[in-house]
């Protein structure tokens, strides 16, 4: 690799397109929005740059951080949930028989070919009054109800009158659904390349010297898969957190995520200096979950690895 | 309890196919001896680990029956059998110290701190490793992680301490050095060894006892001598050192004697009866070269040397007698000289006694 260097027009044919890209496509466009978030409203599409610090103050006003703790707790809740449900499934892909473990990851992976809002209406036709769990539990409910009539209590209404079908869509948890719906594969692939990795005789070392399952998992599997659990929860955190899809279709009046208020800012309040504001503060808060995540790496890296 | 006399592991016509059809271990039995020193010696794929992994609970028997201490570990997980095993790739925890590798396993049967932190000492004494408790296991060199992985099977004081190729990723010097140790140690602690390794040098010079396998199949048990000047069958002859074969046609003439007819050696005579095709076969180092045609009872044949390789303490010389390979003849150079003394394209007589040869039936 040592021939580009002496050769200028190689090393420029390689460096000038992906540079002019990121300049162009990354670099200008955000530096557009964070100017903007100095700047003041003069007319419909206008924006004087003026410097002020007036869109942060008001970012930082109560309501504004409510929504944004809110985020925070609605996106740790969601990567909480992924990370408790995607362990068992990293587990059972990497023990599974290779042939089987293909086919288990296309599984996990077969969501992204469809687009996020087809998915999420066809969440909303499972979750609603007349969605598919409720029919579900509604066919439950008719059957129990026979079978107690078979035996004789049918007279008791034991199962309340009639079936009460569960509001499951447009409030918070619906959300939290739909965000765990949407996060899960990106939990389970880091989990299961950390896994895959793990070498089965630390286990079996583990197991050997007179360990059982549960101990080997907490002592040896989870601390050996840290990276990926880290990787995992960073990935999984950070998108979710700046979600504004699935709360604006499965989310009721309460459960705008910080998100939704950025959108509404270019969109309908047409206030893009505001919303230039709150989009910087998000992308801090993201890159201080990325700074947390890169010095535990480096003390990983100390701690002996 | 059983019984003191009793094998430490008992193991009867066990079998163990791997979903697809393949064949690991093939109807094996075999019996291990309190404080005895056991080898598994085969080539890669021979089952030799299979059964090992076998006897650390690791692998299930498709069928058959073993047993550790005169109990059936048949339904016996891991965690719970009387064994430890030091791991091919040692397998040392990375994200624990040396010392809380040792002492993992106390840990978990609840020892107090006390106890632990002393009995870790002991062990890591053991294997010489006393001052490097509070090492990190990337701190370490391959010889001294293997010495951990070893101090943490034996510090729970097992009844039977499983080997698996524990010398294969070492270099050839700290090899040497530790079957020495393991050997030592094995003597200091007097639990059961059973080691498992395709390195016949390794099984010749530790073991007391040792089970050649091939193709699942166990092909002969015996002492290193016994395997190495009686072994049963062609492929433990030409597995475990080096041997000139020749193939010939036996004869059993009824009273106990057998005339077995080489195309290059002809017509000699040997105890036993055998009939059919057999191969005659003698250890290079038993092997005589001379210039003059060798008198006395002896079995001979004439040829030119096709090459001599010199090793120091001793000379590789290759003569053929119009076999189906050159013989080969170690020769010591017993005397401070340039070498054997012998030239390529020389015709020489290679001989050796008619009981130091072997007539192998299979």
């Amino acid at each position: 690799m040592e021939h580009w260097r002496k050769s200028a027009g190689a090393f420029w044919a390689g460096f000038l397109p992906p540079t002019l890209w990121l300049l162009a496509f990354f670099f200008v466009p955000l530096s557009l929005i964070w100017a903007f978030s100095f700047g003041e409203k003069s007319g419909i599409i206008d924006i004087d740059l003026v410097w002020t610090f007036e869109n942060y103050a008001r970012a930082l006003e109560p309501l504004y951080l409510g929504i944004f703790a809110k985020s925070l707790w609605m996106a740790t809740i969601t990567t909480f949930i992924c990370l408790v449900v995607g362990f068992p499934v990293a587990i059972g892909i990497v023990f599974a028989p290779p042939k089987m473990r293909m086919w288990l990851l296309l599984l996990v992976i077969l969501p992204f070919w469809t687009n996020l809002l087809i998915r999420t209406y066809a969440l909303i036709a499972v979750l609603r009054t007349r969605g598919h769990v409720n029919f579900a539990l509604e066919w439950m409910w008719d059957h129990a109800n026979s079978f107690l009539t078979l035996i004789g209590l049918g007279s008791f209404s034991l199962l309340g009158e009639r079936f009460e079908p569960l509001e499951m869509l447009y409030n918070n948890t619906a959300v939290v659904i739909g965000l765990v719906y949407v996060g899960l594969p990106f939990m389970v692939l880091p989990l299961y390349a950390a896994l895959d990795r793990l070498d089965r005789s630390y286990i079996e070392a583990s197991l050997d010297l007179g360990a059982g399952h549960t101990r080997t998992f907490w002592s040896v599997v989870v601390p050996l898969a840290l990276p990926g659990i880290a990787s995992g929860i960073v990935i999984t955190f950070i998108p979710t957190l700046g979600s504004f899809l699935t709360p604006d279709l499965l989310g009721g009046p309460d459960s705008q995520m910080i998100a939704n208020v950025i959108e509404r800012q270019f969109k309908s309040a047409n206030h893009w200096p505001f919303g230039s504001a709150l989009s910087f503060l998000l992308m801090y808060a993201t890159f201080f979950g990325l700074a947390v995540r890169a010095l535990m790496s480096r003390n990983e890296e100390r701690g002996g690895r | 309890m059983a019984d003191m006399q009793d094998p430490i592991i008992r193991i009867e016509n066990i079998c163990k196919t791997y979903p697809g059809g393949v064949q690991a271990v093939d109807n094996v039995s075999l019996n291990v001896d309190r404080g005895e020193f056991f080898a598994l010696l085969g080539p890669s794929g021979c089952g030799k680990t299979t059964l090992l992994r076998m006897m650390a609970g690791f692998e299930i028997p498709t069928s058959g029956t073993l047993l550790i201490d005169g109990q059936n570990m048949a339904d016996v997980q891991p965690n719970k059998r009387p064994v430890n095993m030091v791991f091919q790739s040692y397998a040392v925890f990375p994200h624990m110290s040396v010392a809380q590798n040792v002492g993992y396993g106390l840990k978990i049967e609840g020892r107090p701190k006390r106890e632990i932190a002393e009995r870790v000492q002991e062990a890591l004494d053991l294997v010489k490793l006393g001052h490097l408790g509070g090492r990190m296991p990337d701190e370490l060199s391959g010889g001294q992680r293997q010495r951990v992985a070893l101090a943490r099977a034996l510090i729970k004081r097992p009844s039977v301490l499983l080997l698996d190729e524990p010398l294969s990723a070492l270099d050839a010097k700290l090899r040497e050095a530790m079957q020495i140790e393991l050997v030592r140690l094995q003597k200091t602690v007097g639990i059961t060894f059973v080691i498992v390794t395709h390195d016949q040098d390794e099984a010749l010079s530790m073991a007391n006892r040792i089970a050649v396998m091939e193709q699942g199949v166990v092909k002969q048990i015996a002492g290193p001598a016994e395997l190495y000047e009686s072994p049963n069958c062609r492929f433990v002859a030409d597995f475990i050192g080096k041997i000139n074969l020749f193939d010939g046609q036996a004869k059993a003439n009824g009273n106990g004697k057998t005339l077995v007819e080489t195309p290059v050696l002809g017509k000699v005579e040997f105890g036993g009866d055998a009939n059919g095709p057999v191969s005659l076969g003698v250890r290079p180092e038993k092997v005589r070269v001379s210039r003059e045609k060798p008198g006395g009872n002896l079995l001979a044949a004439q040829g030119p040397v096709t090459d001599i390789a010199y090793y120091g303490g001793y000379s590789k010389v290759f003569v053929d007698i119009g076999a189906k390979e050159p013989v080969l003849a170690d020769i010591t150079n017993a005397e401070r000289s340039t070498g054997p003394g012998f030239e390529n394209g020389e015709k020489l007589w290679v001989s050796w006694r008619a009981e130091d040869t072997l007539v192998l039936t299979s």
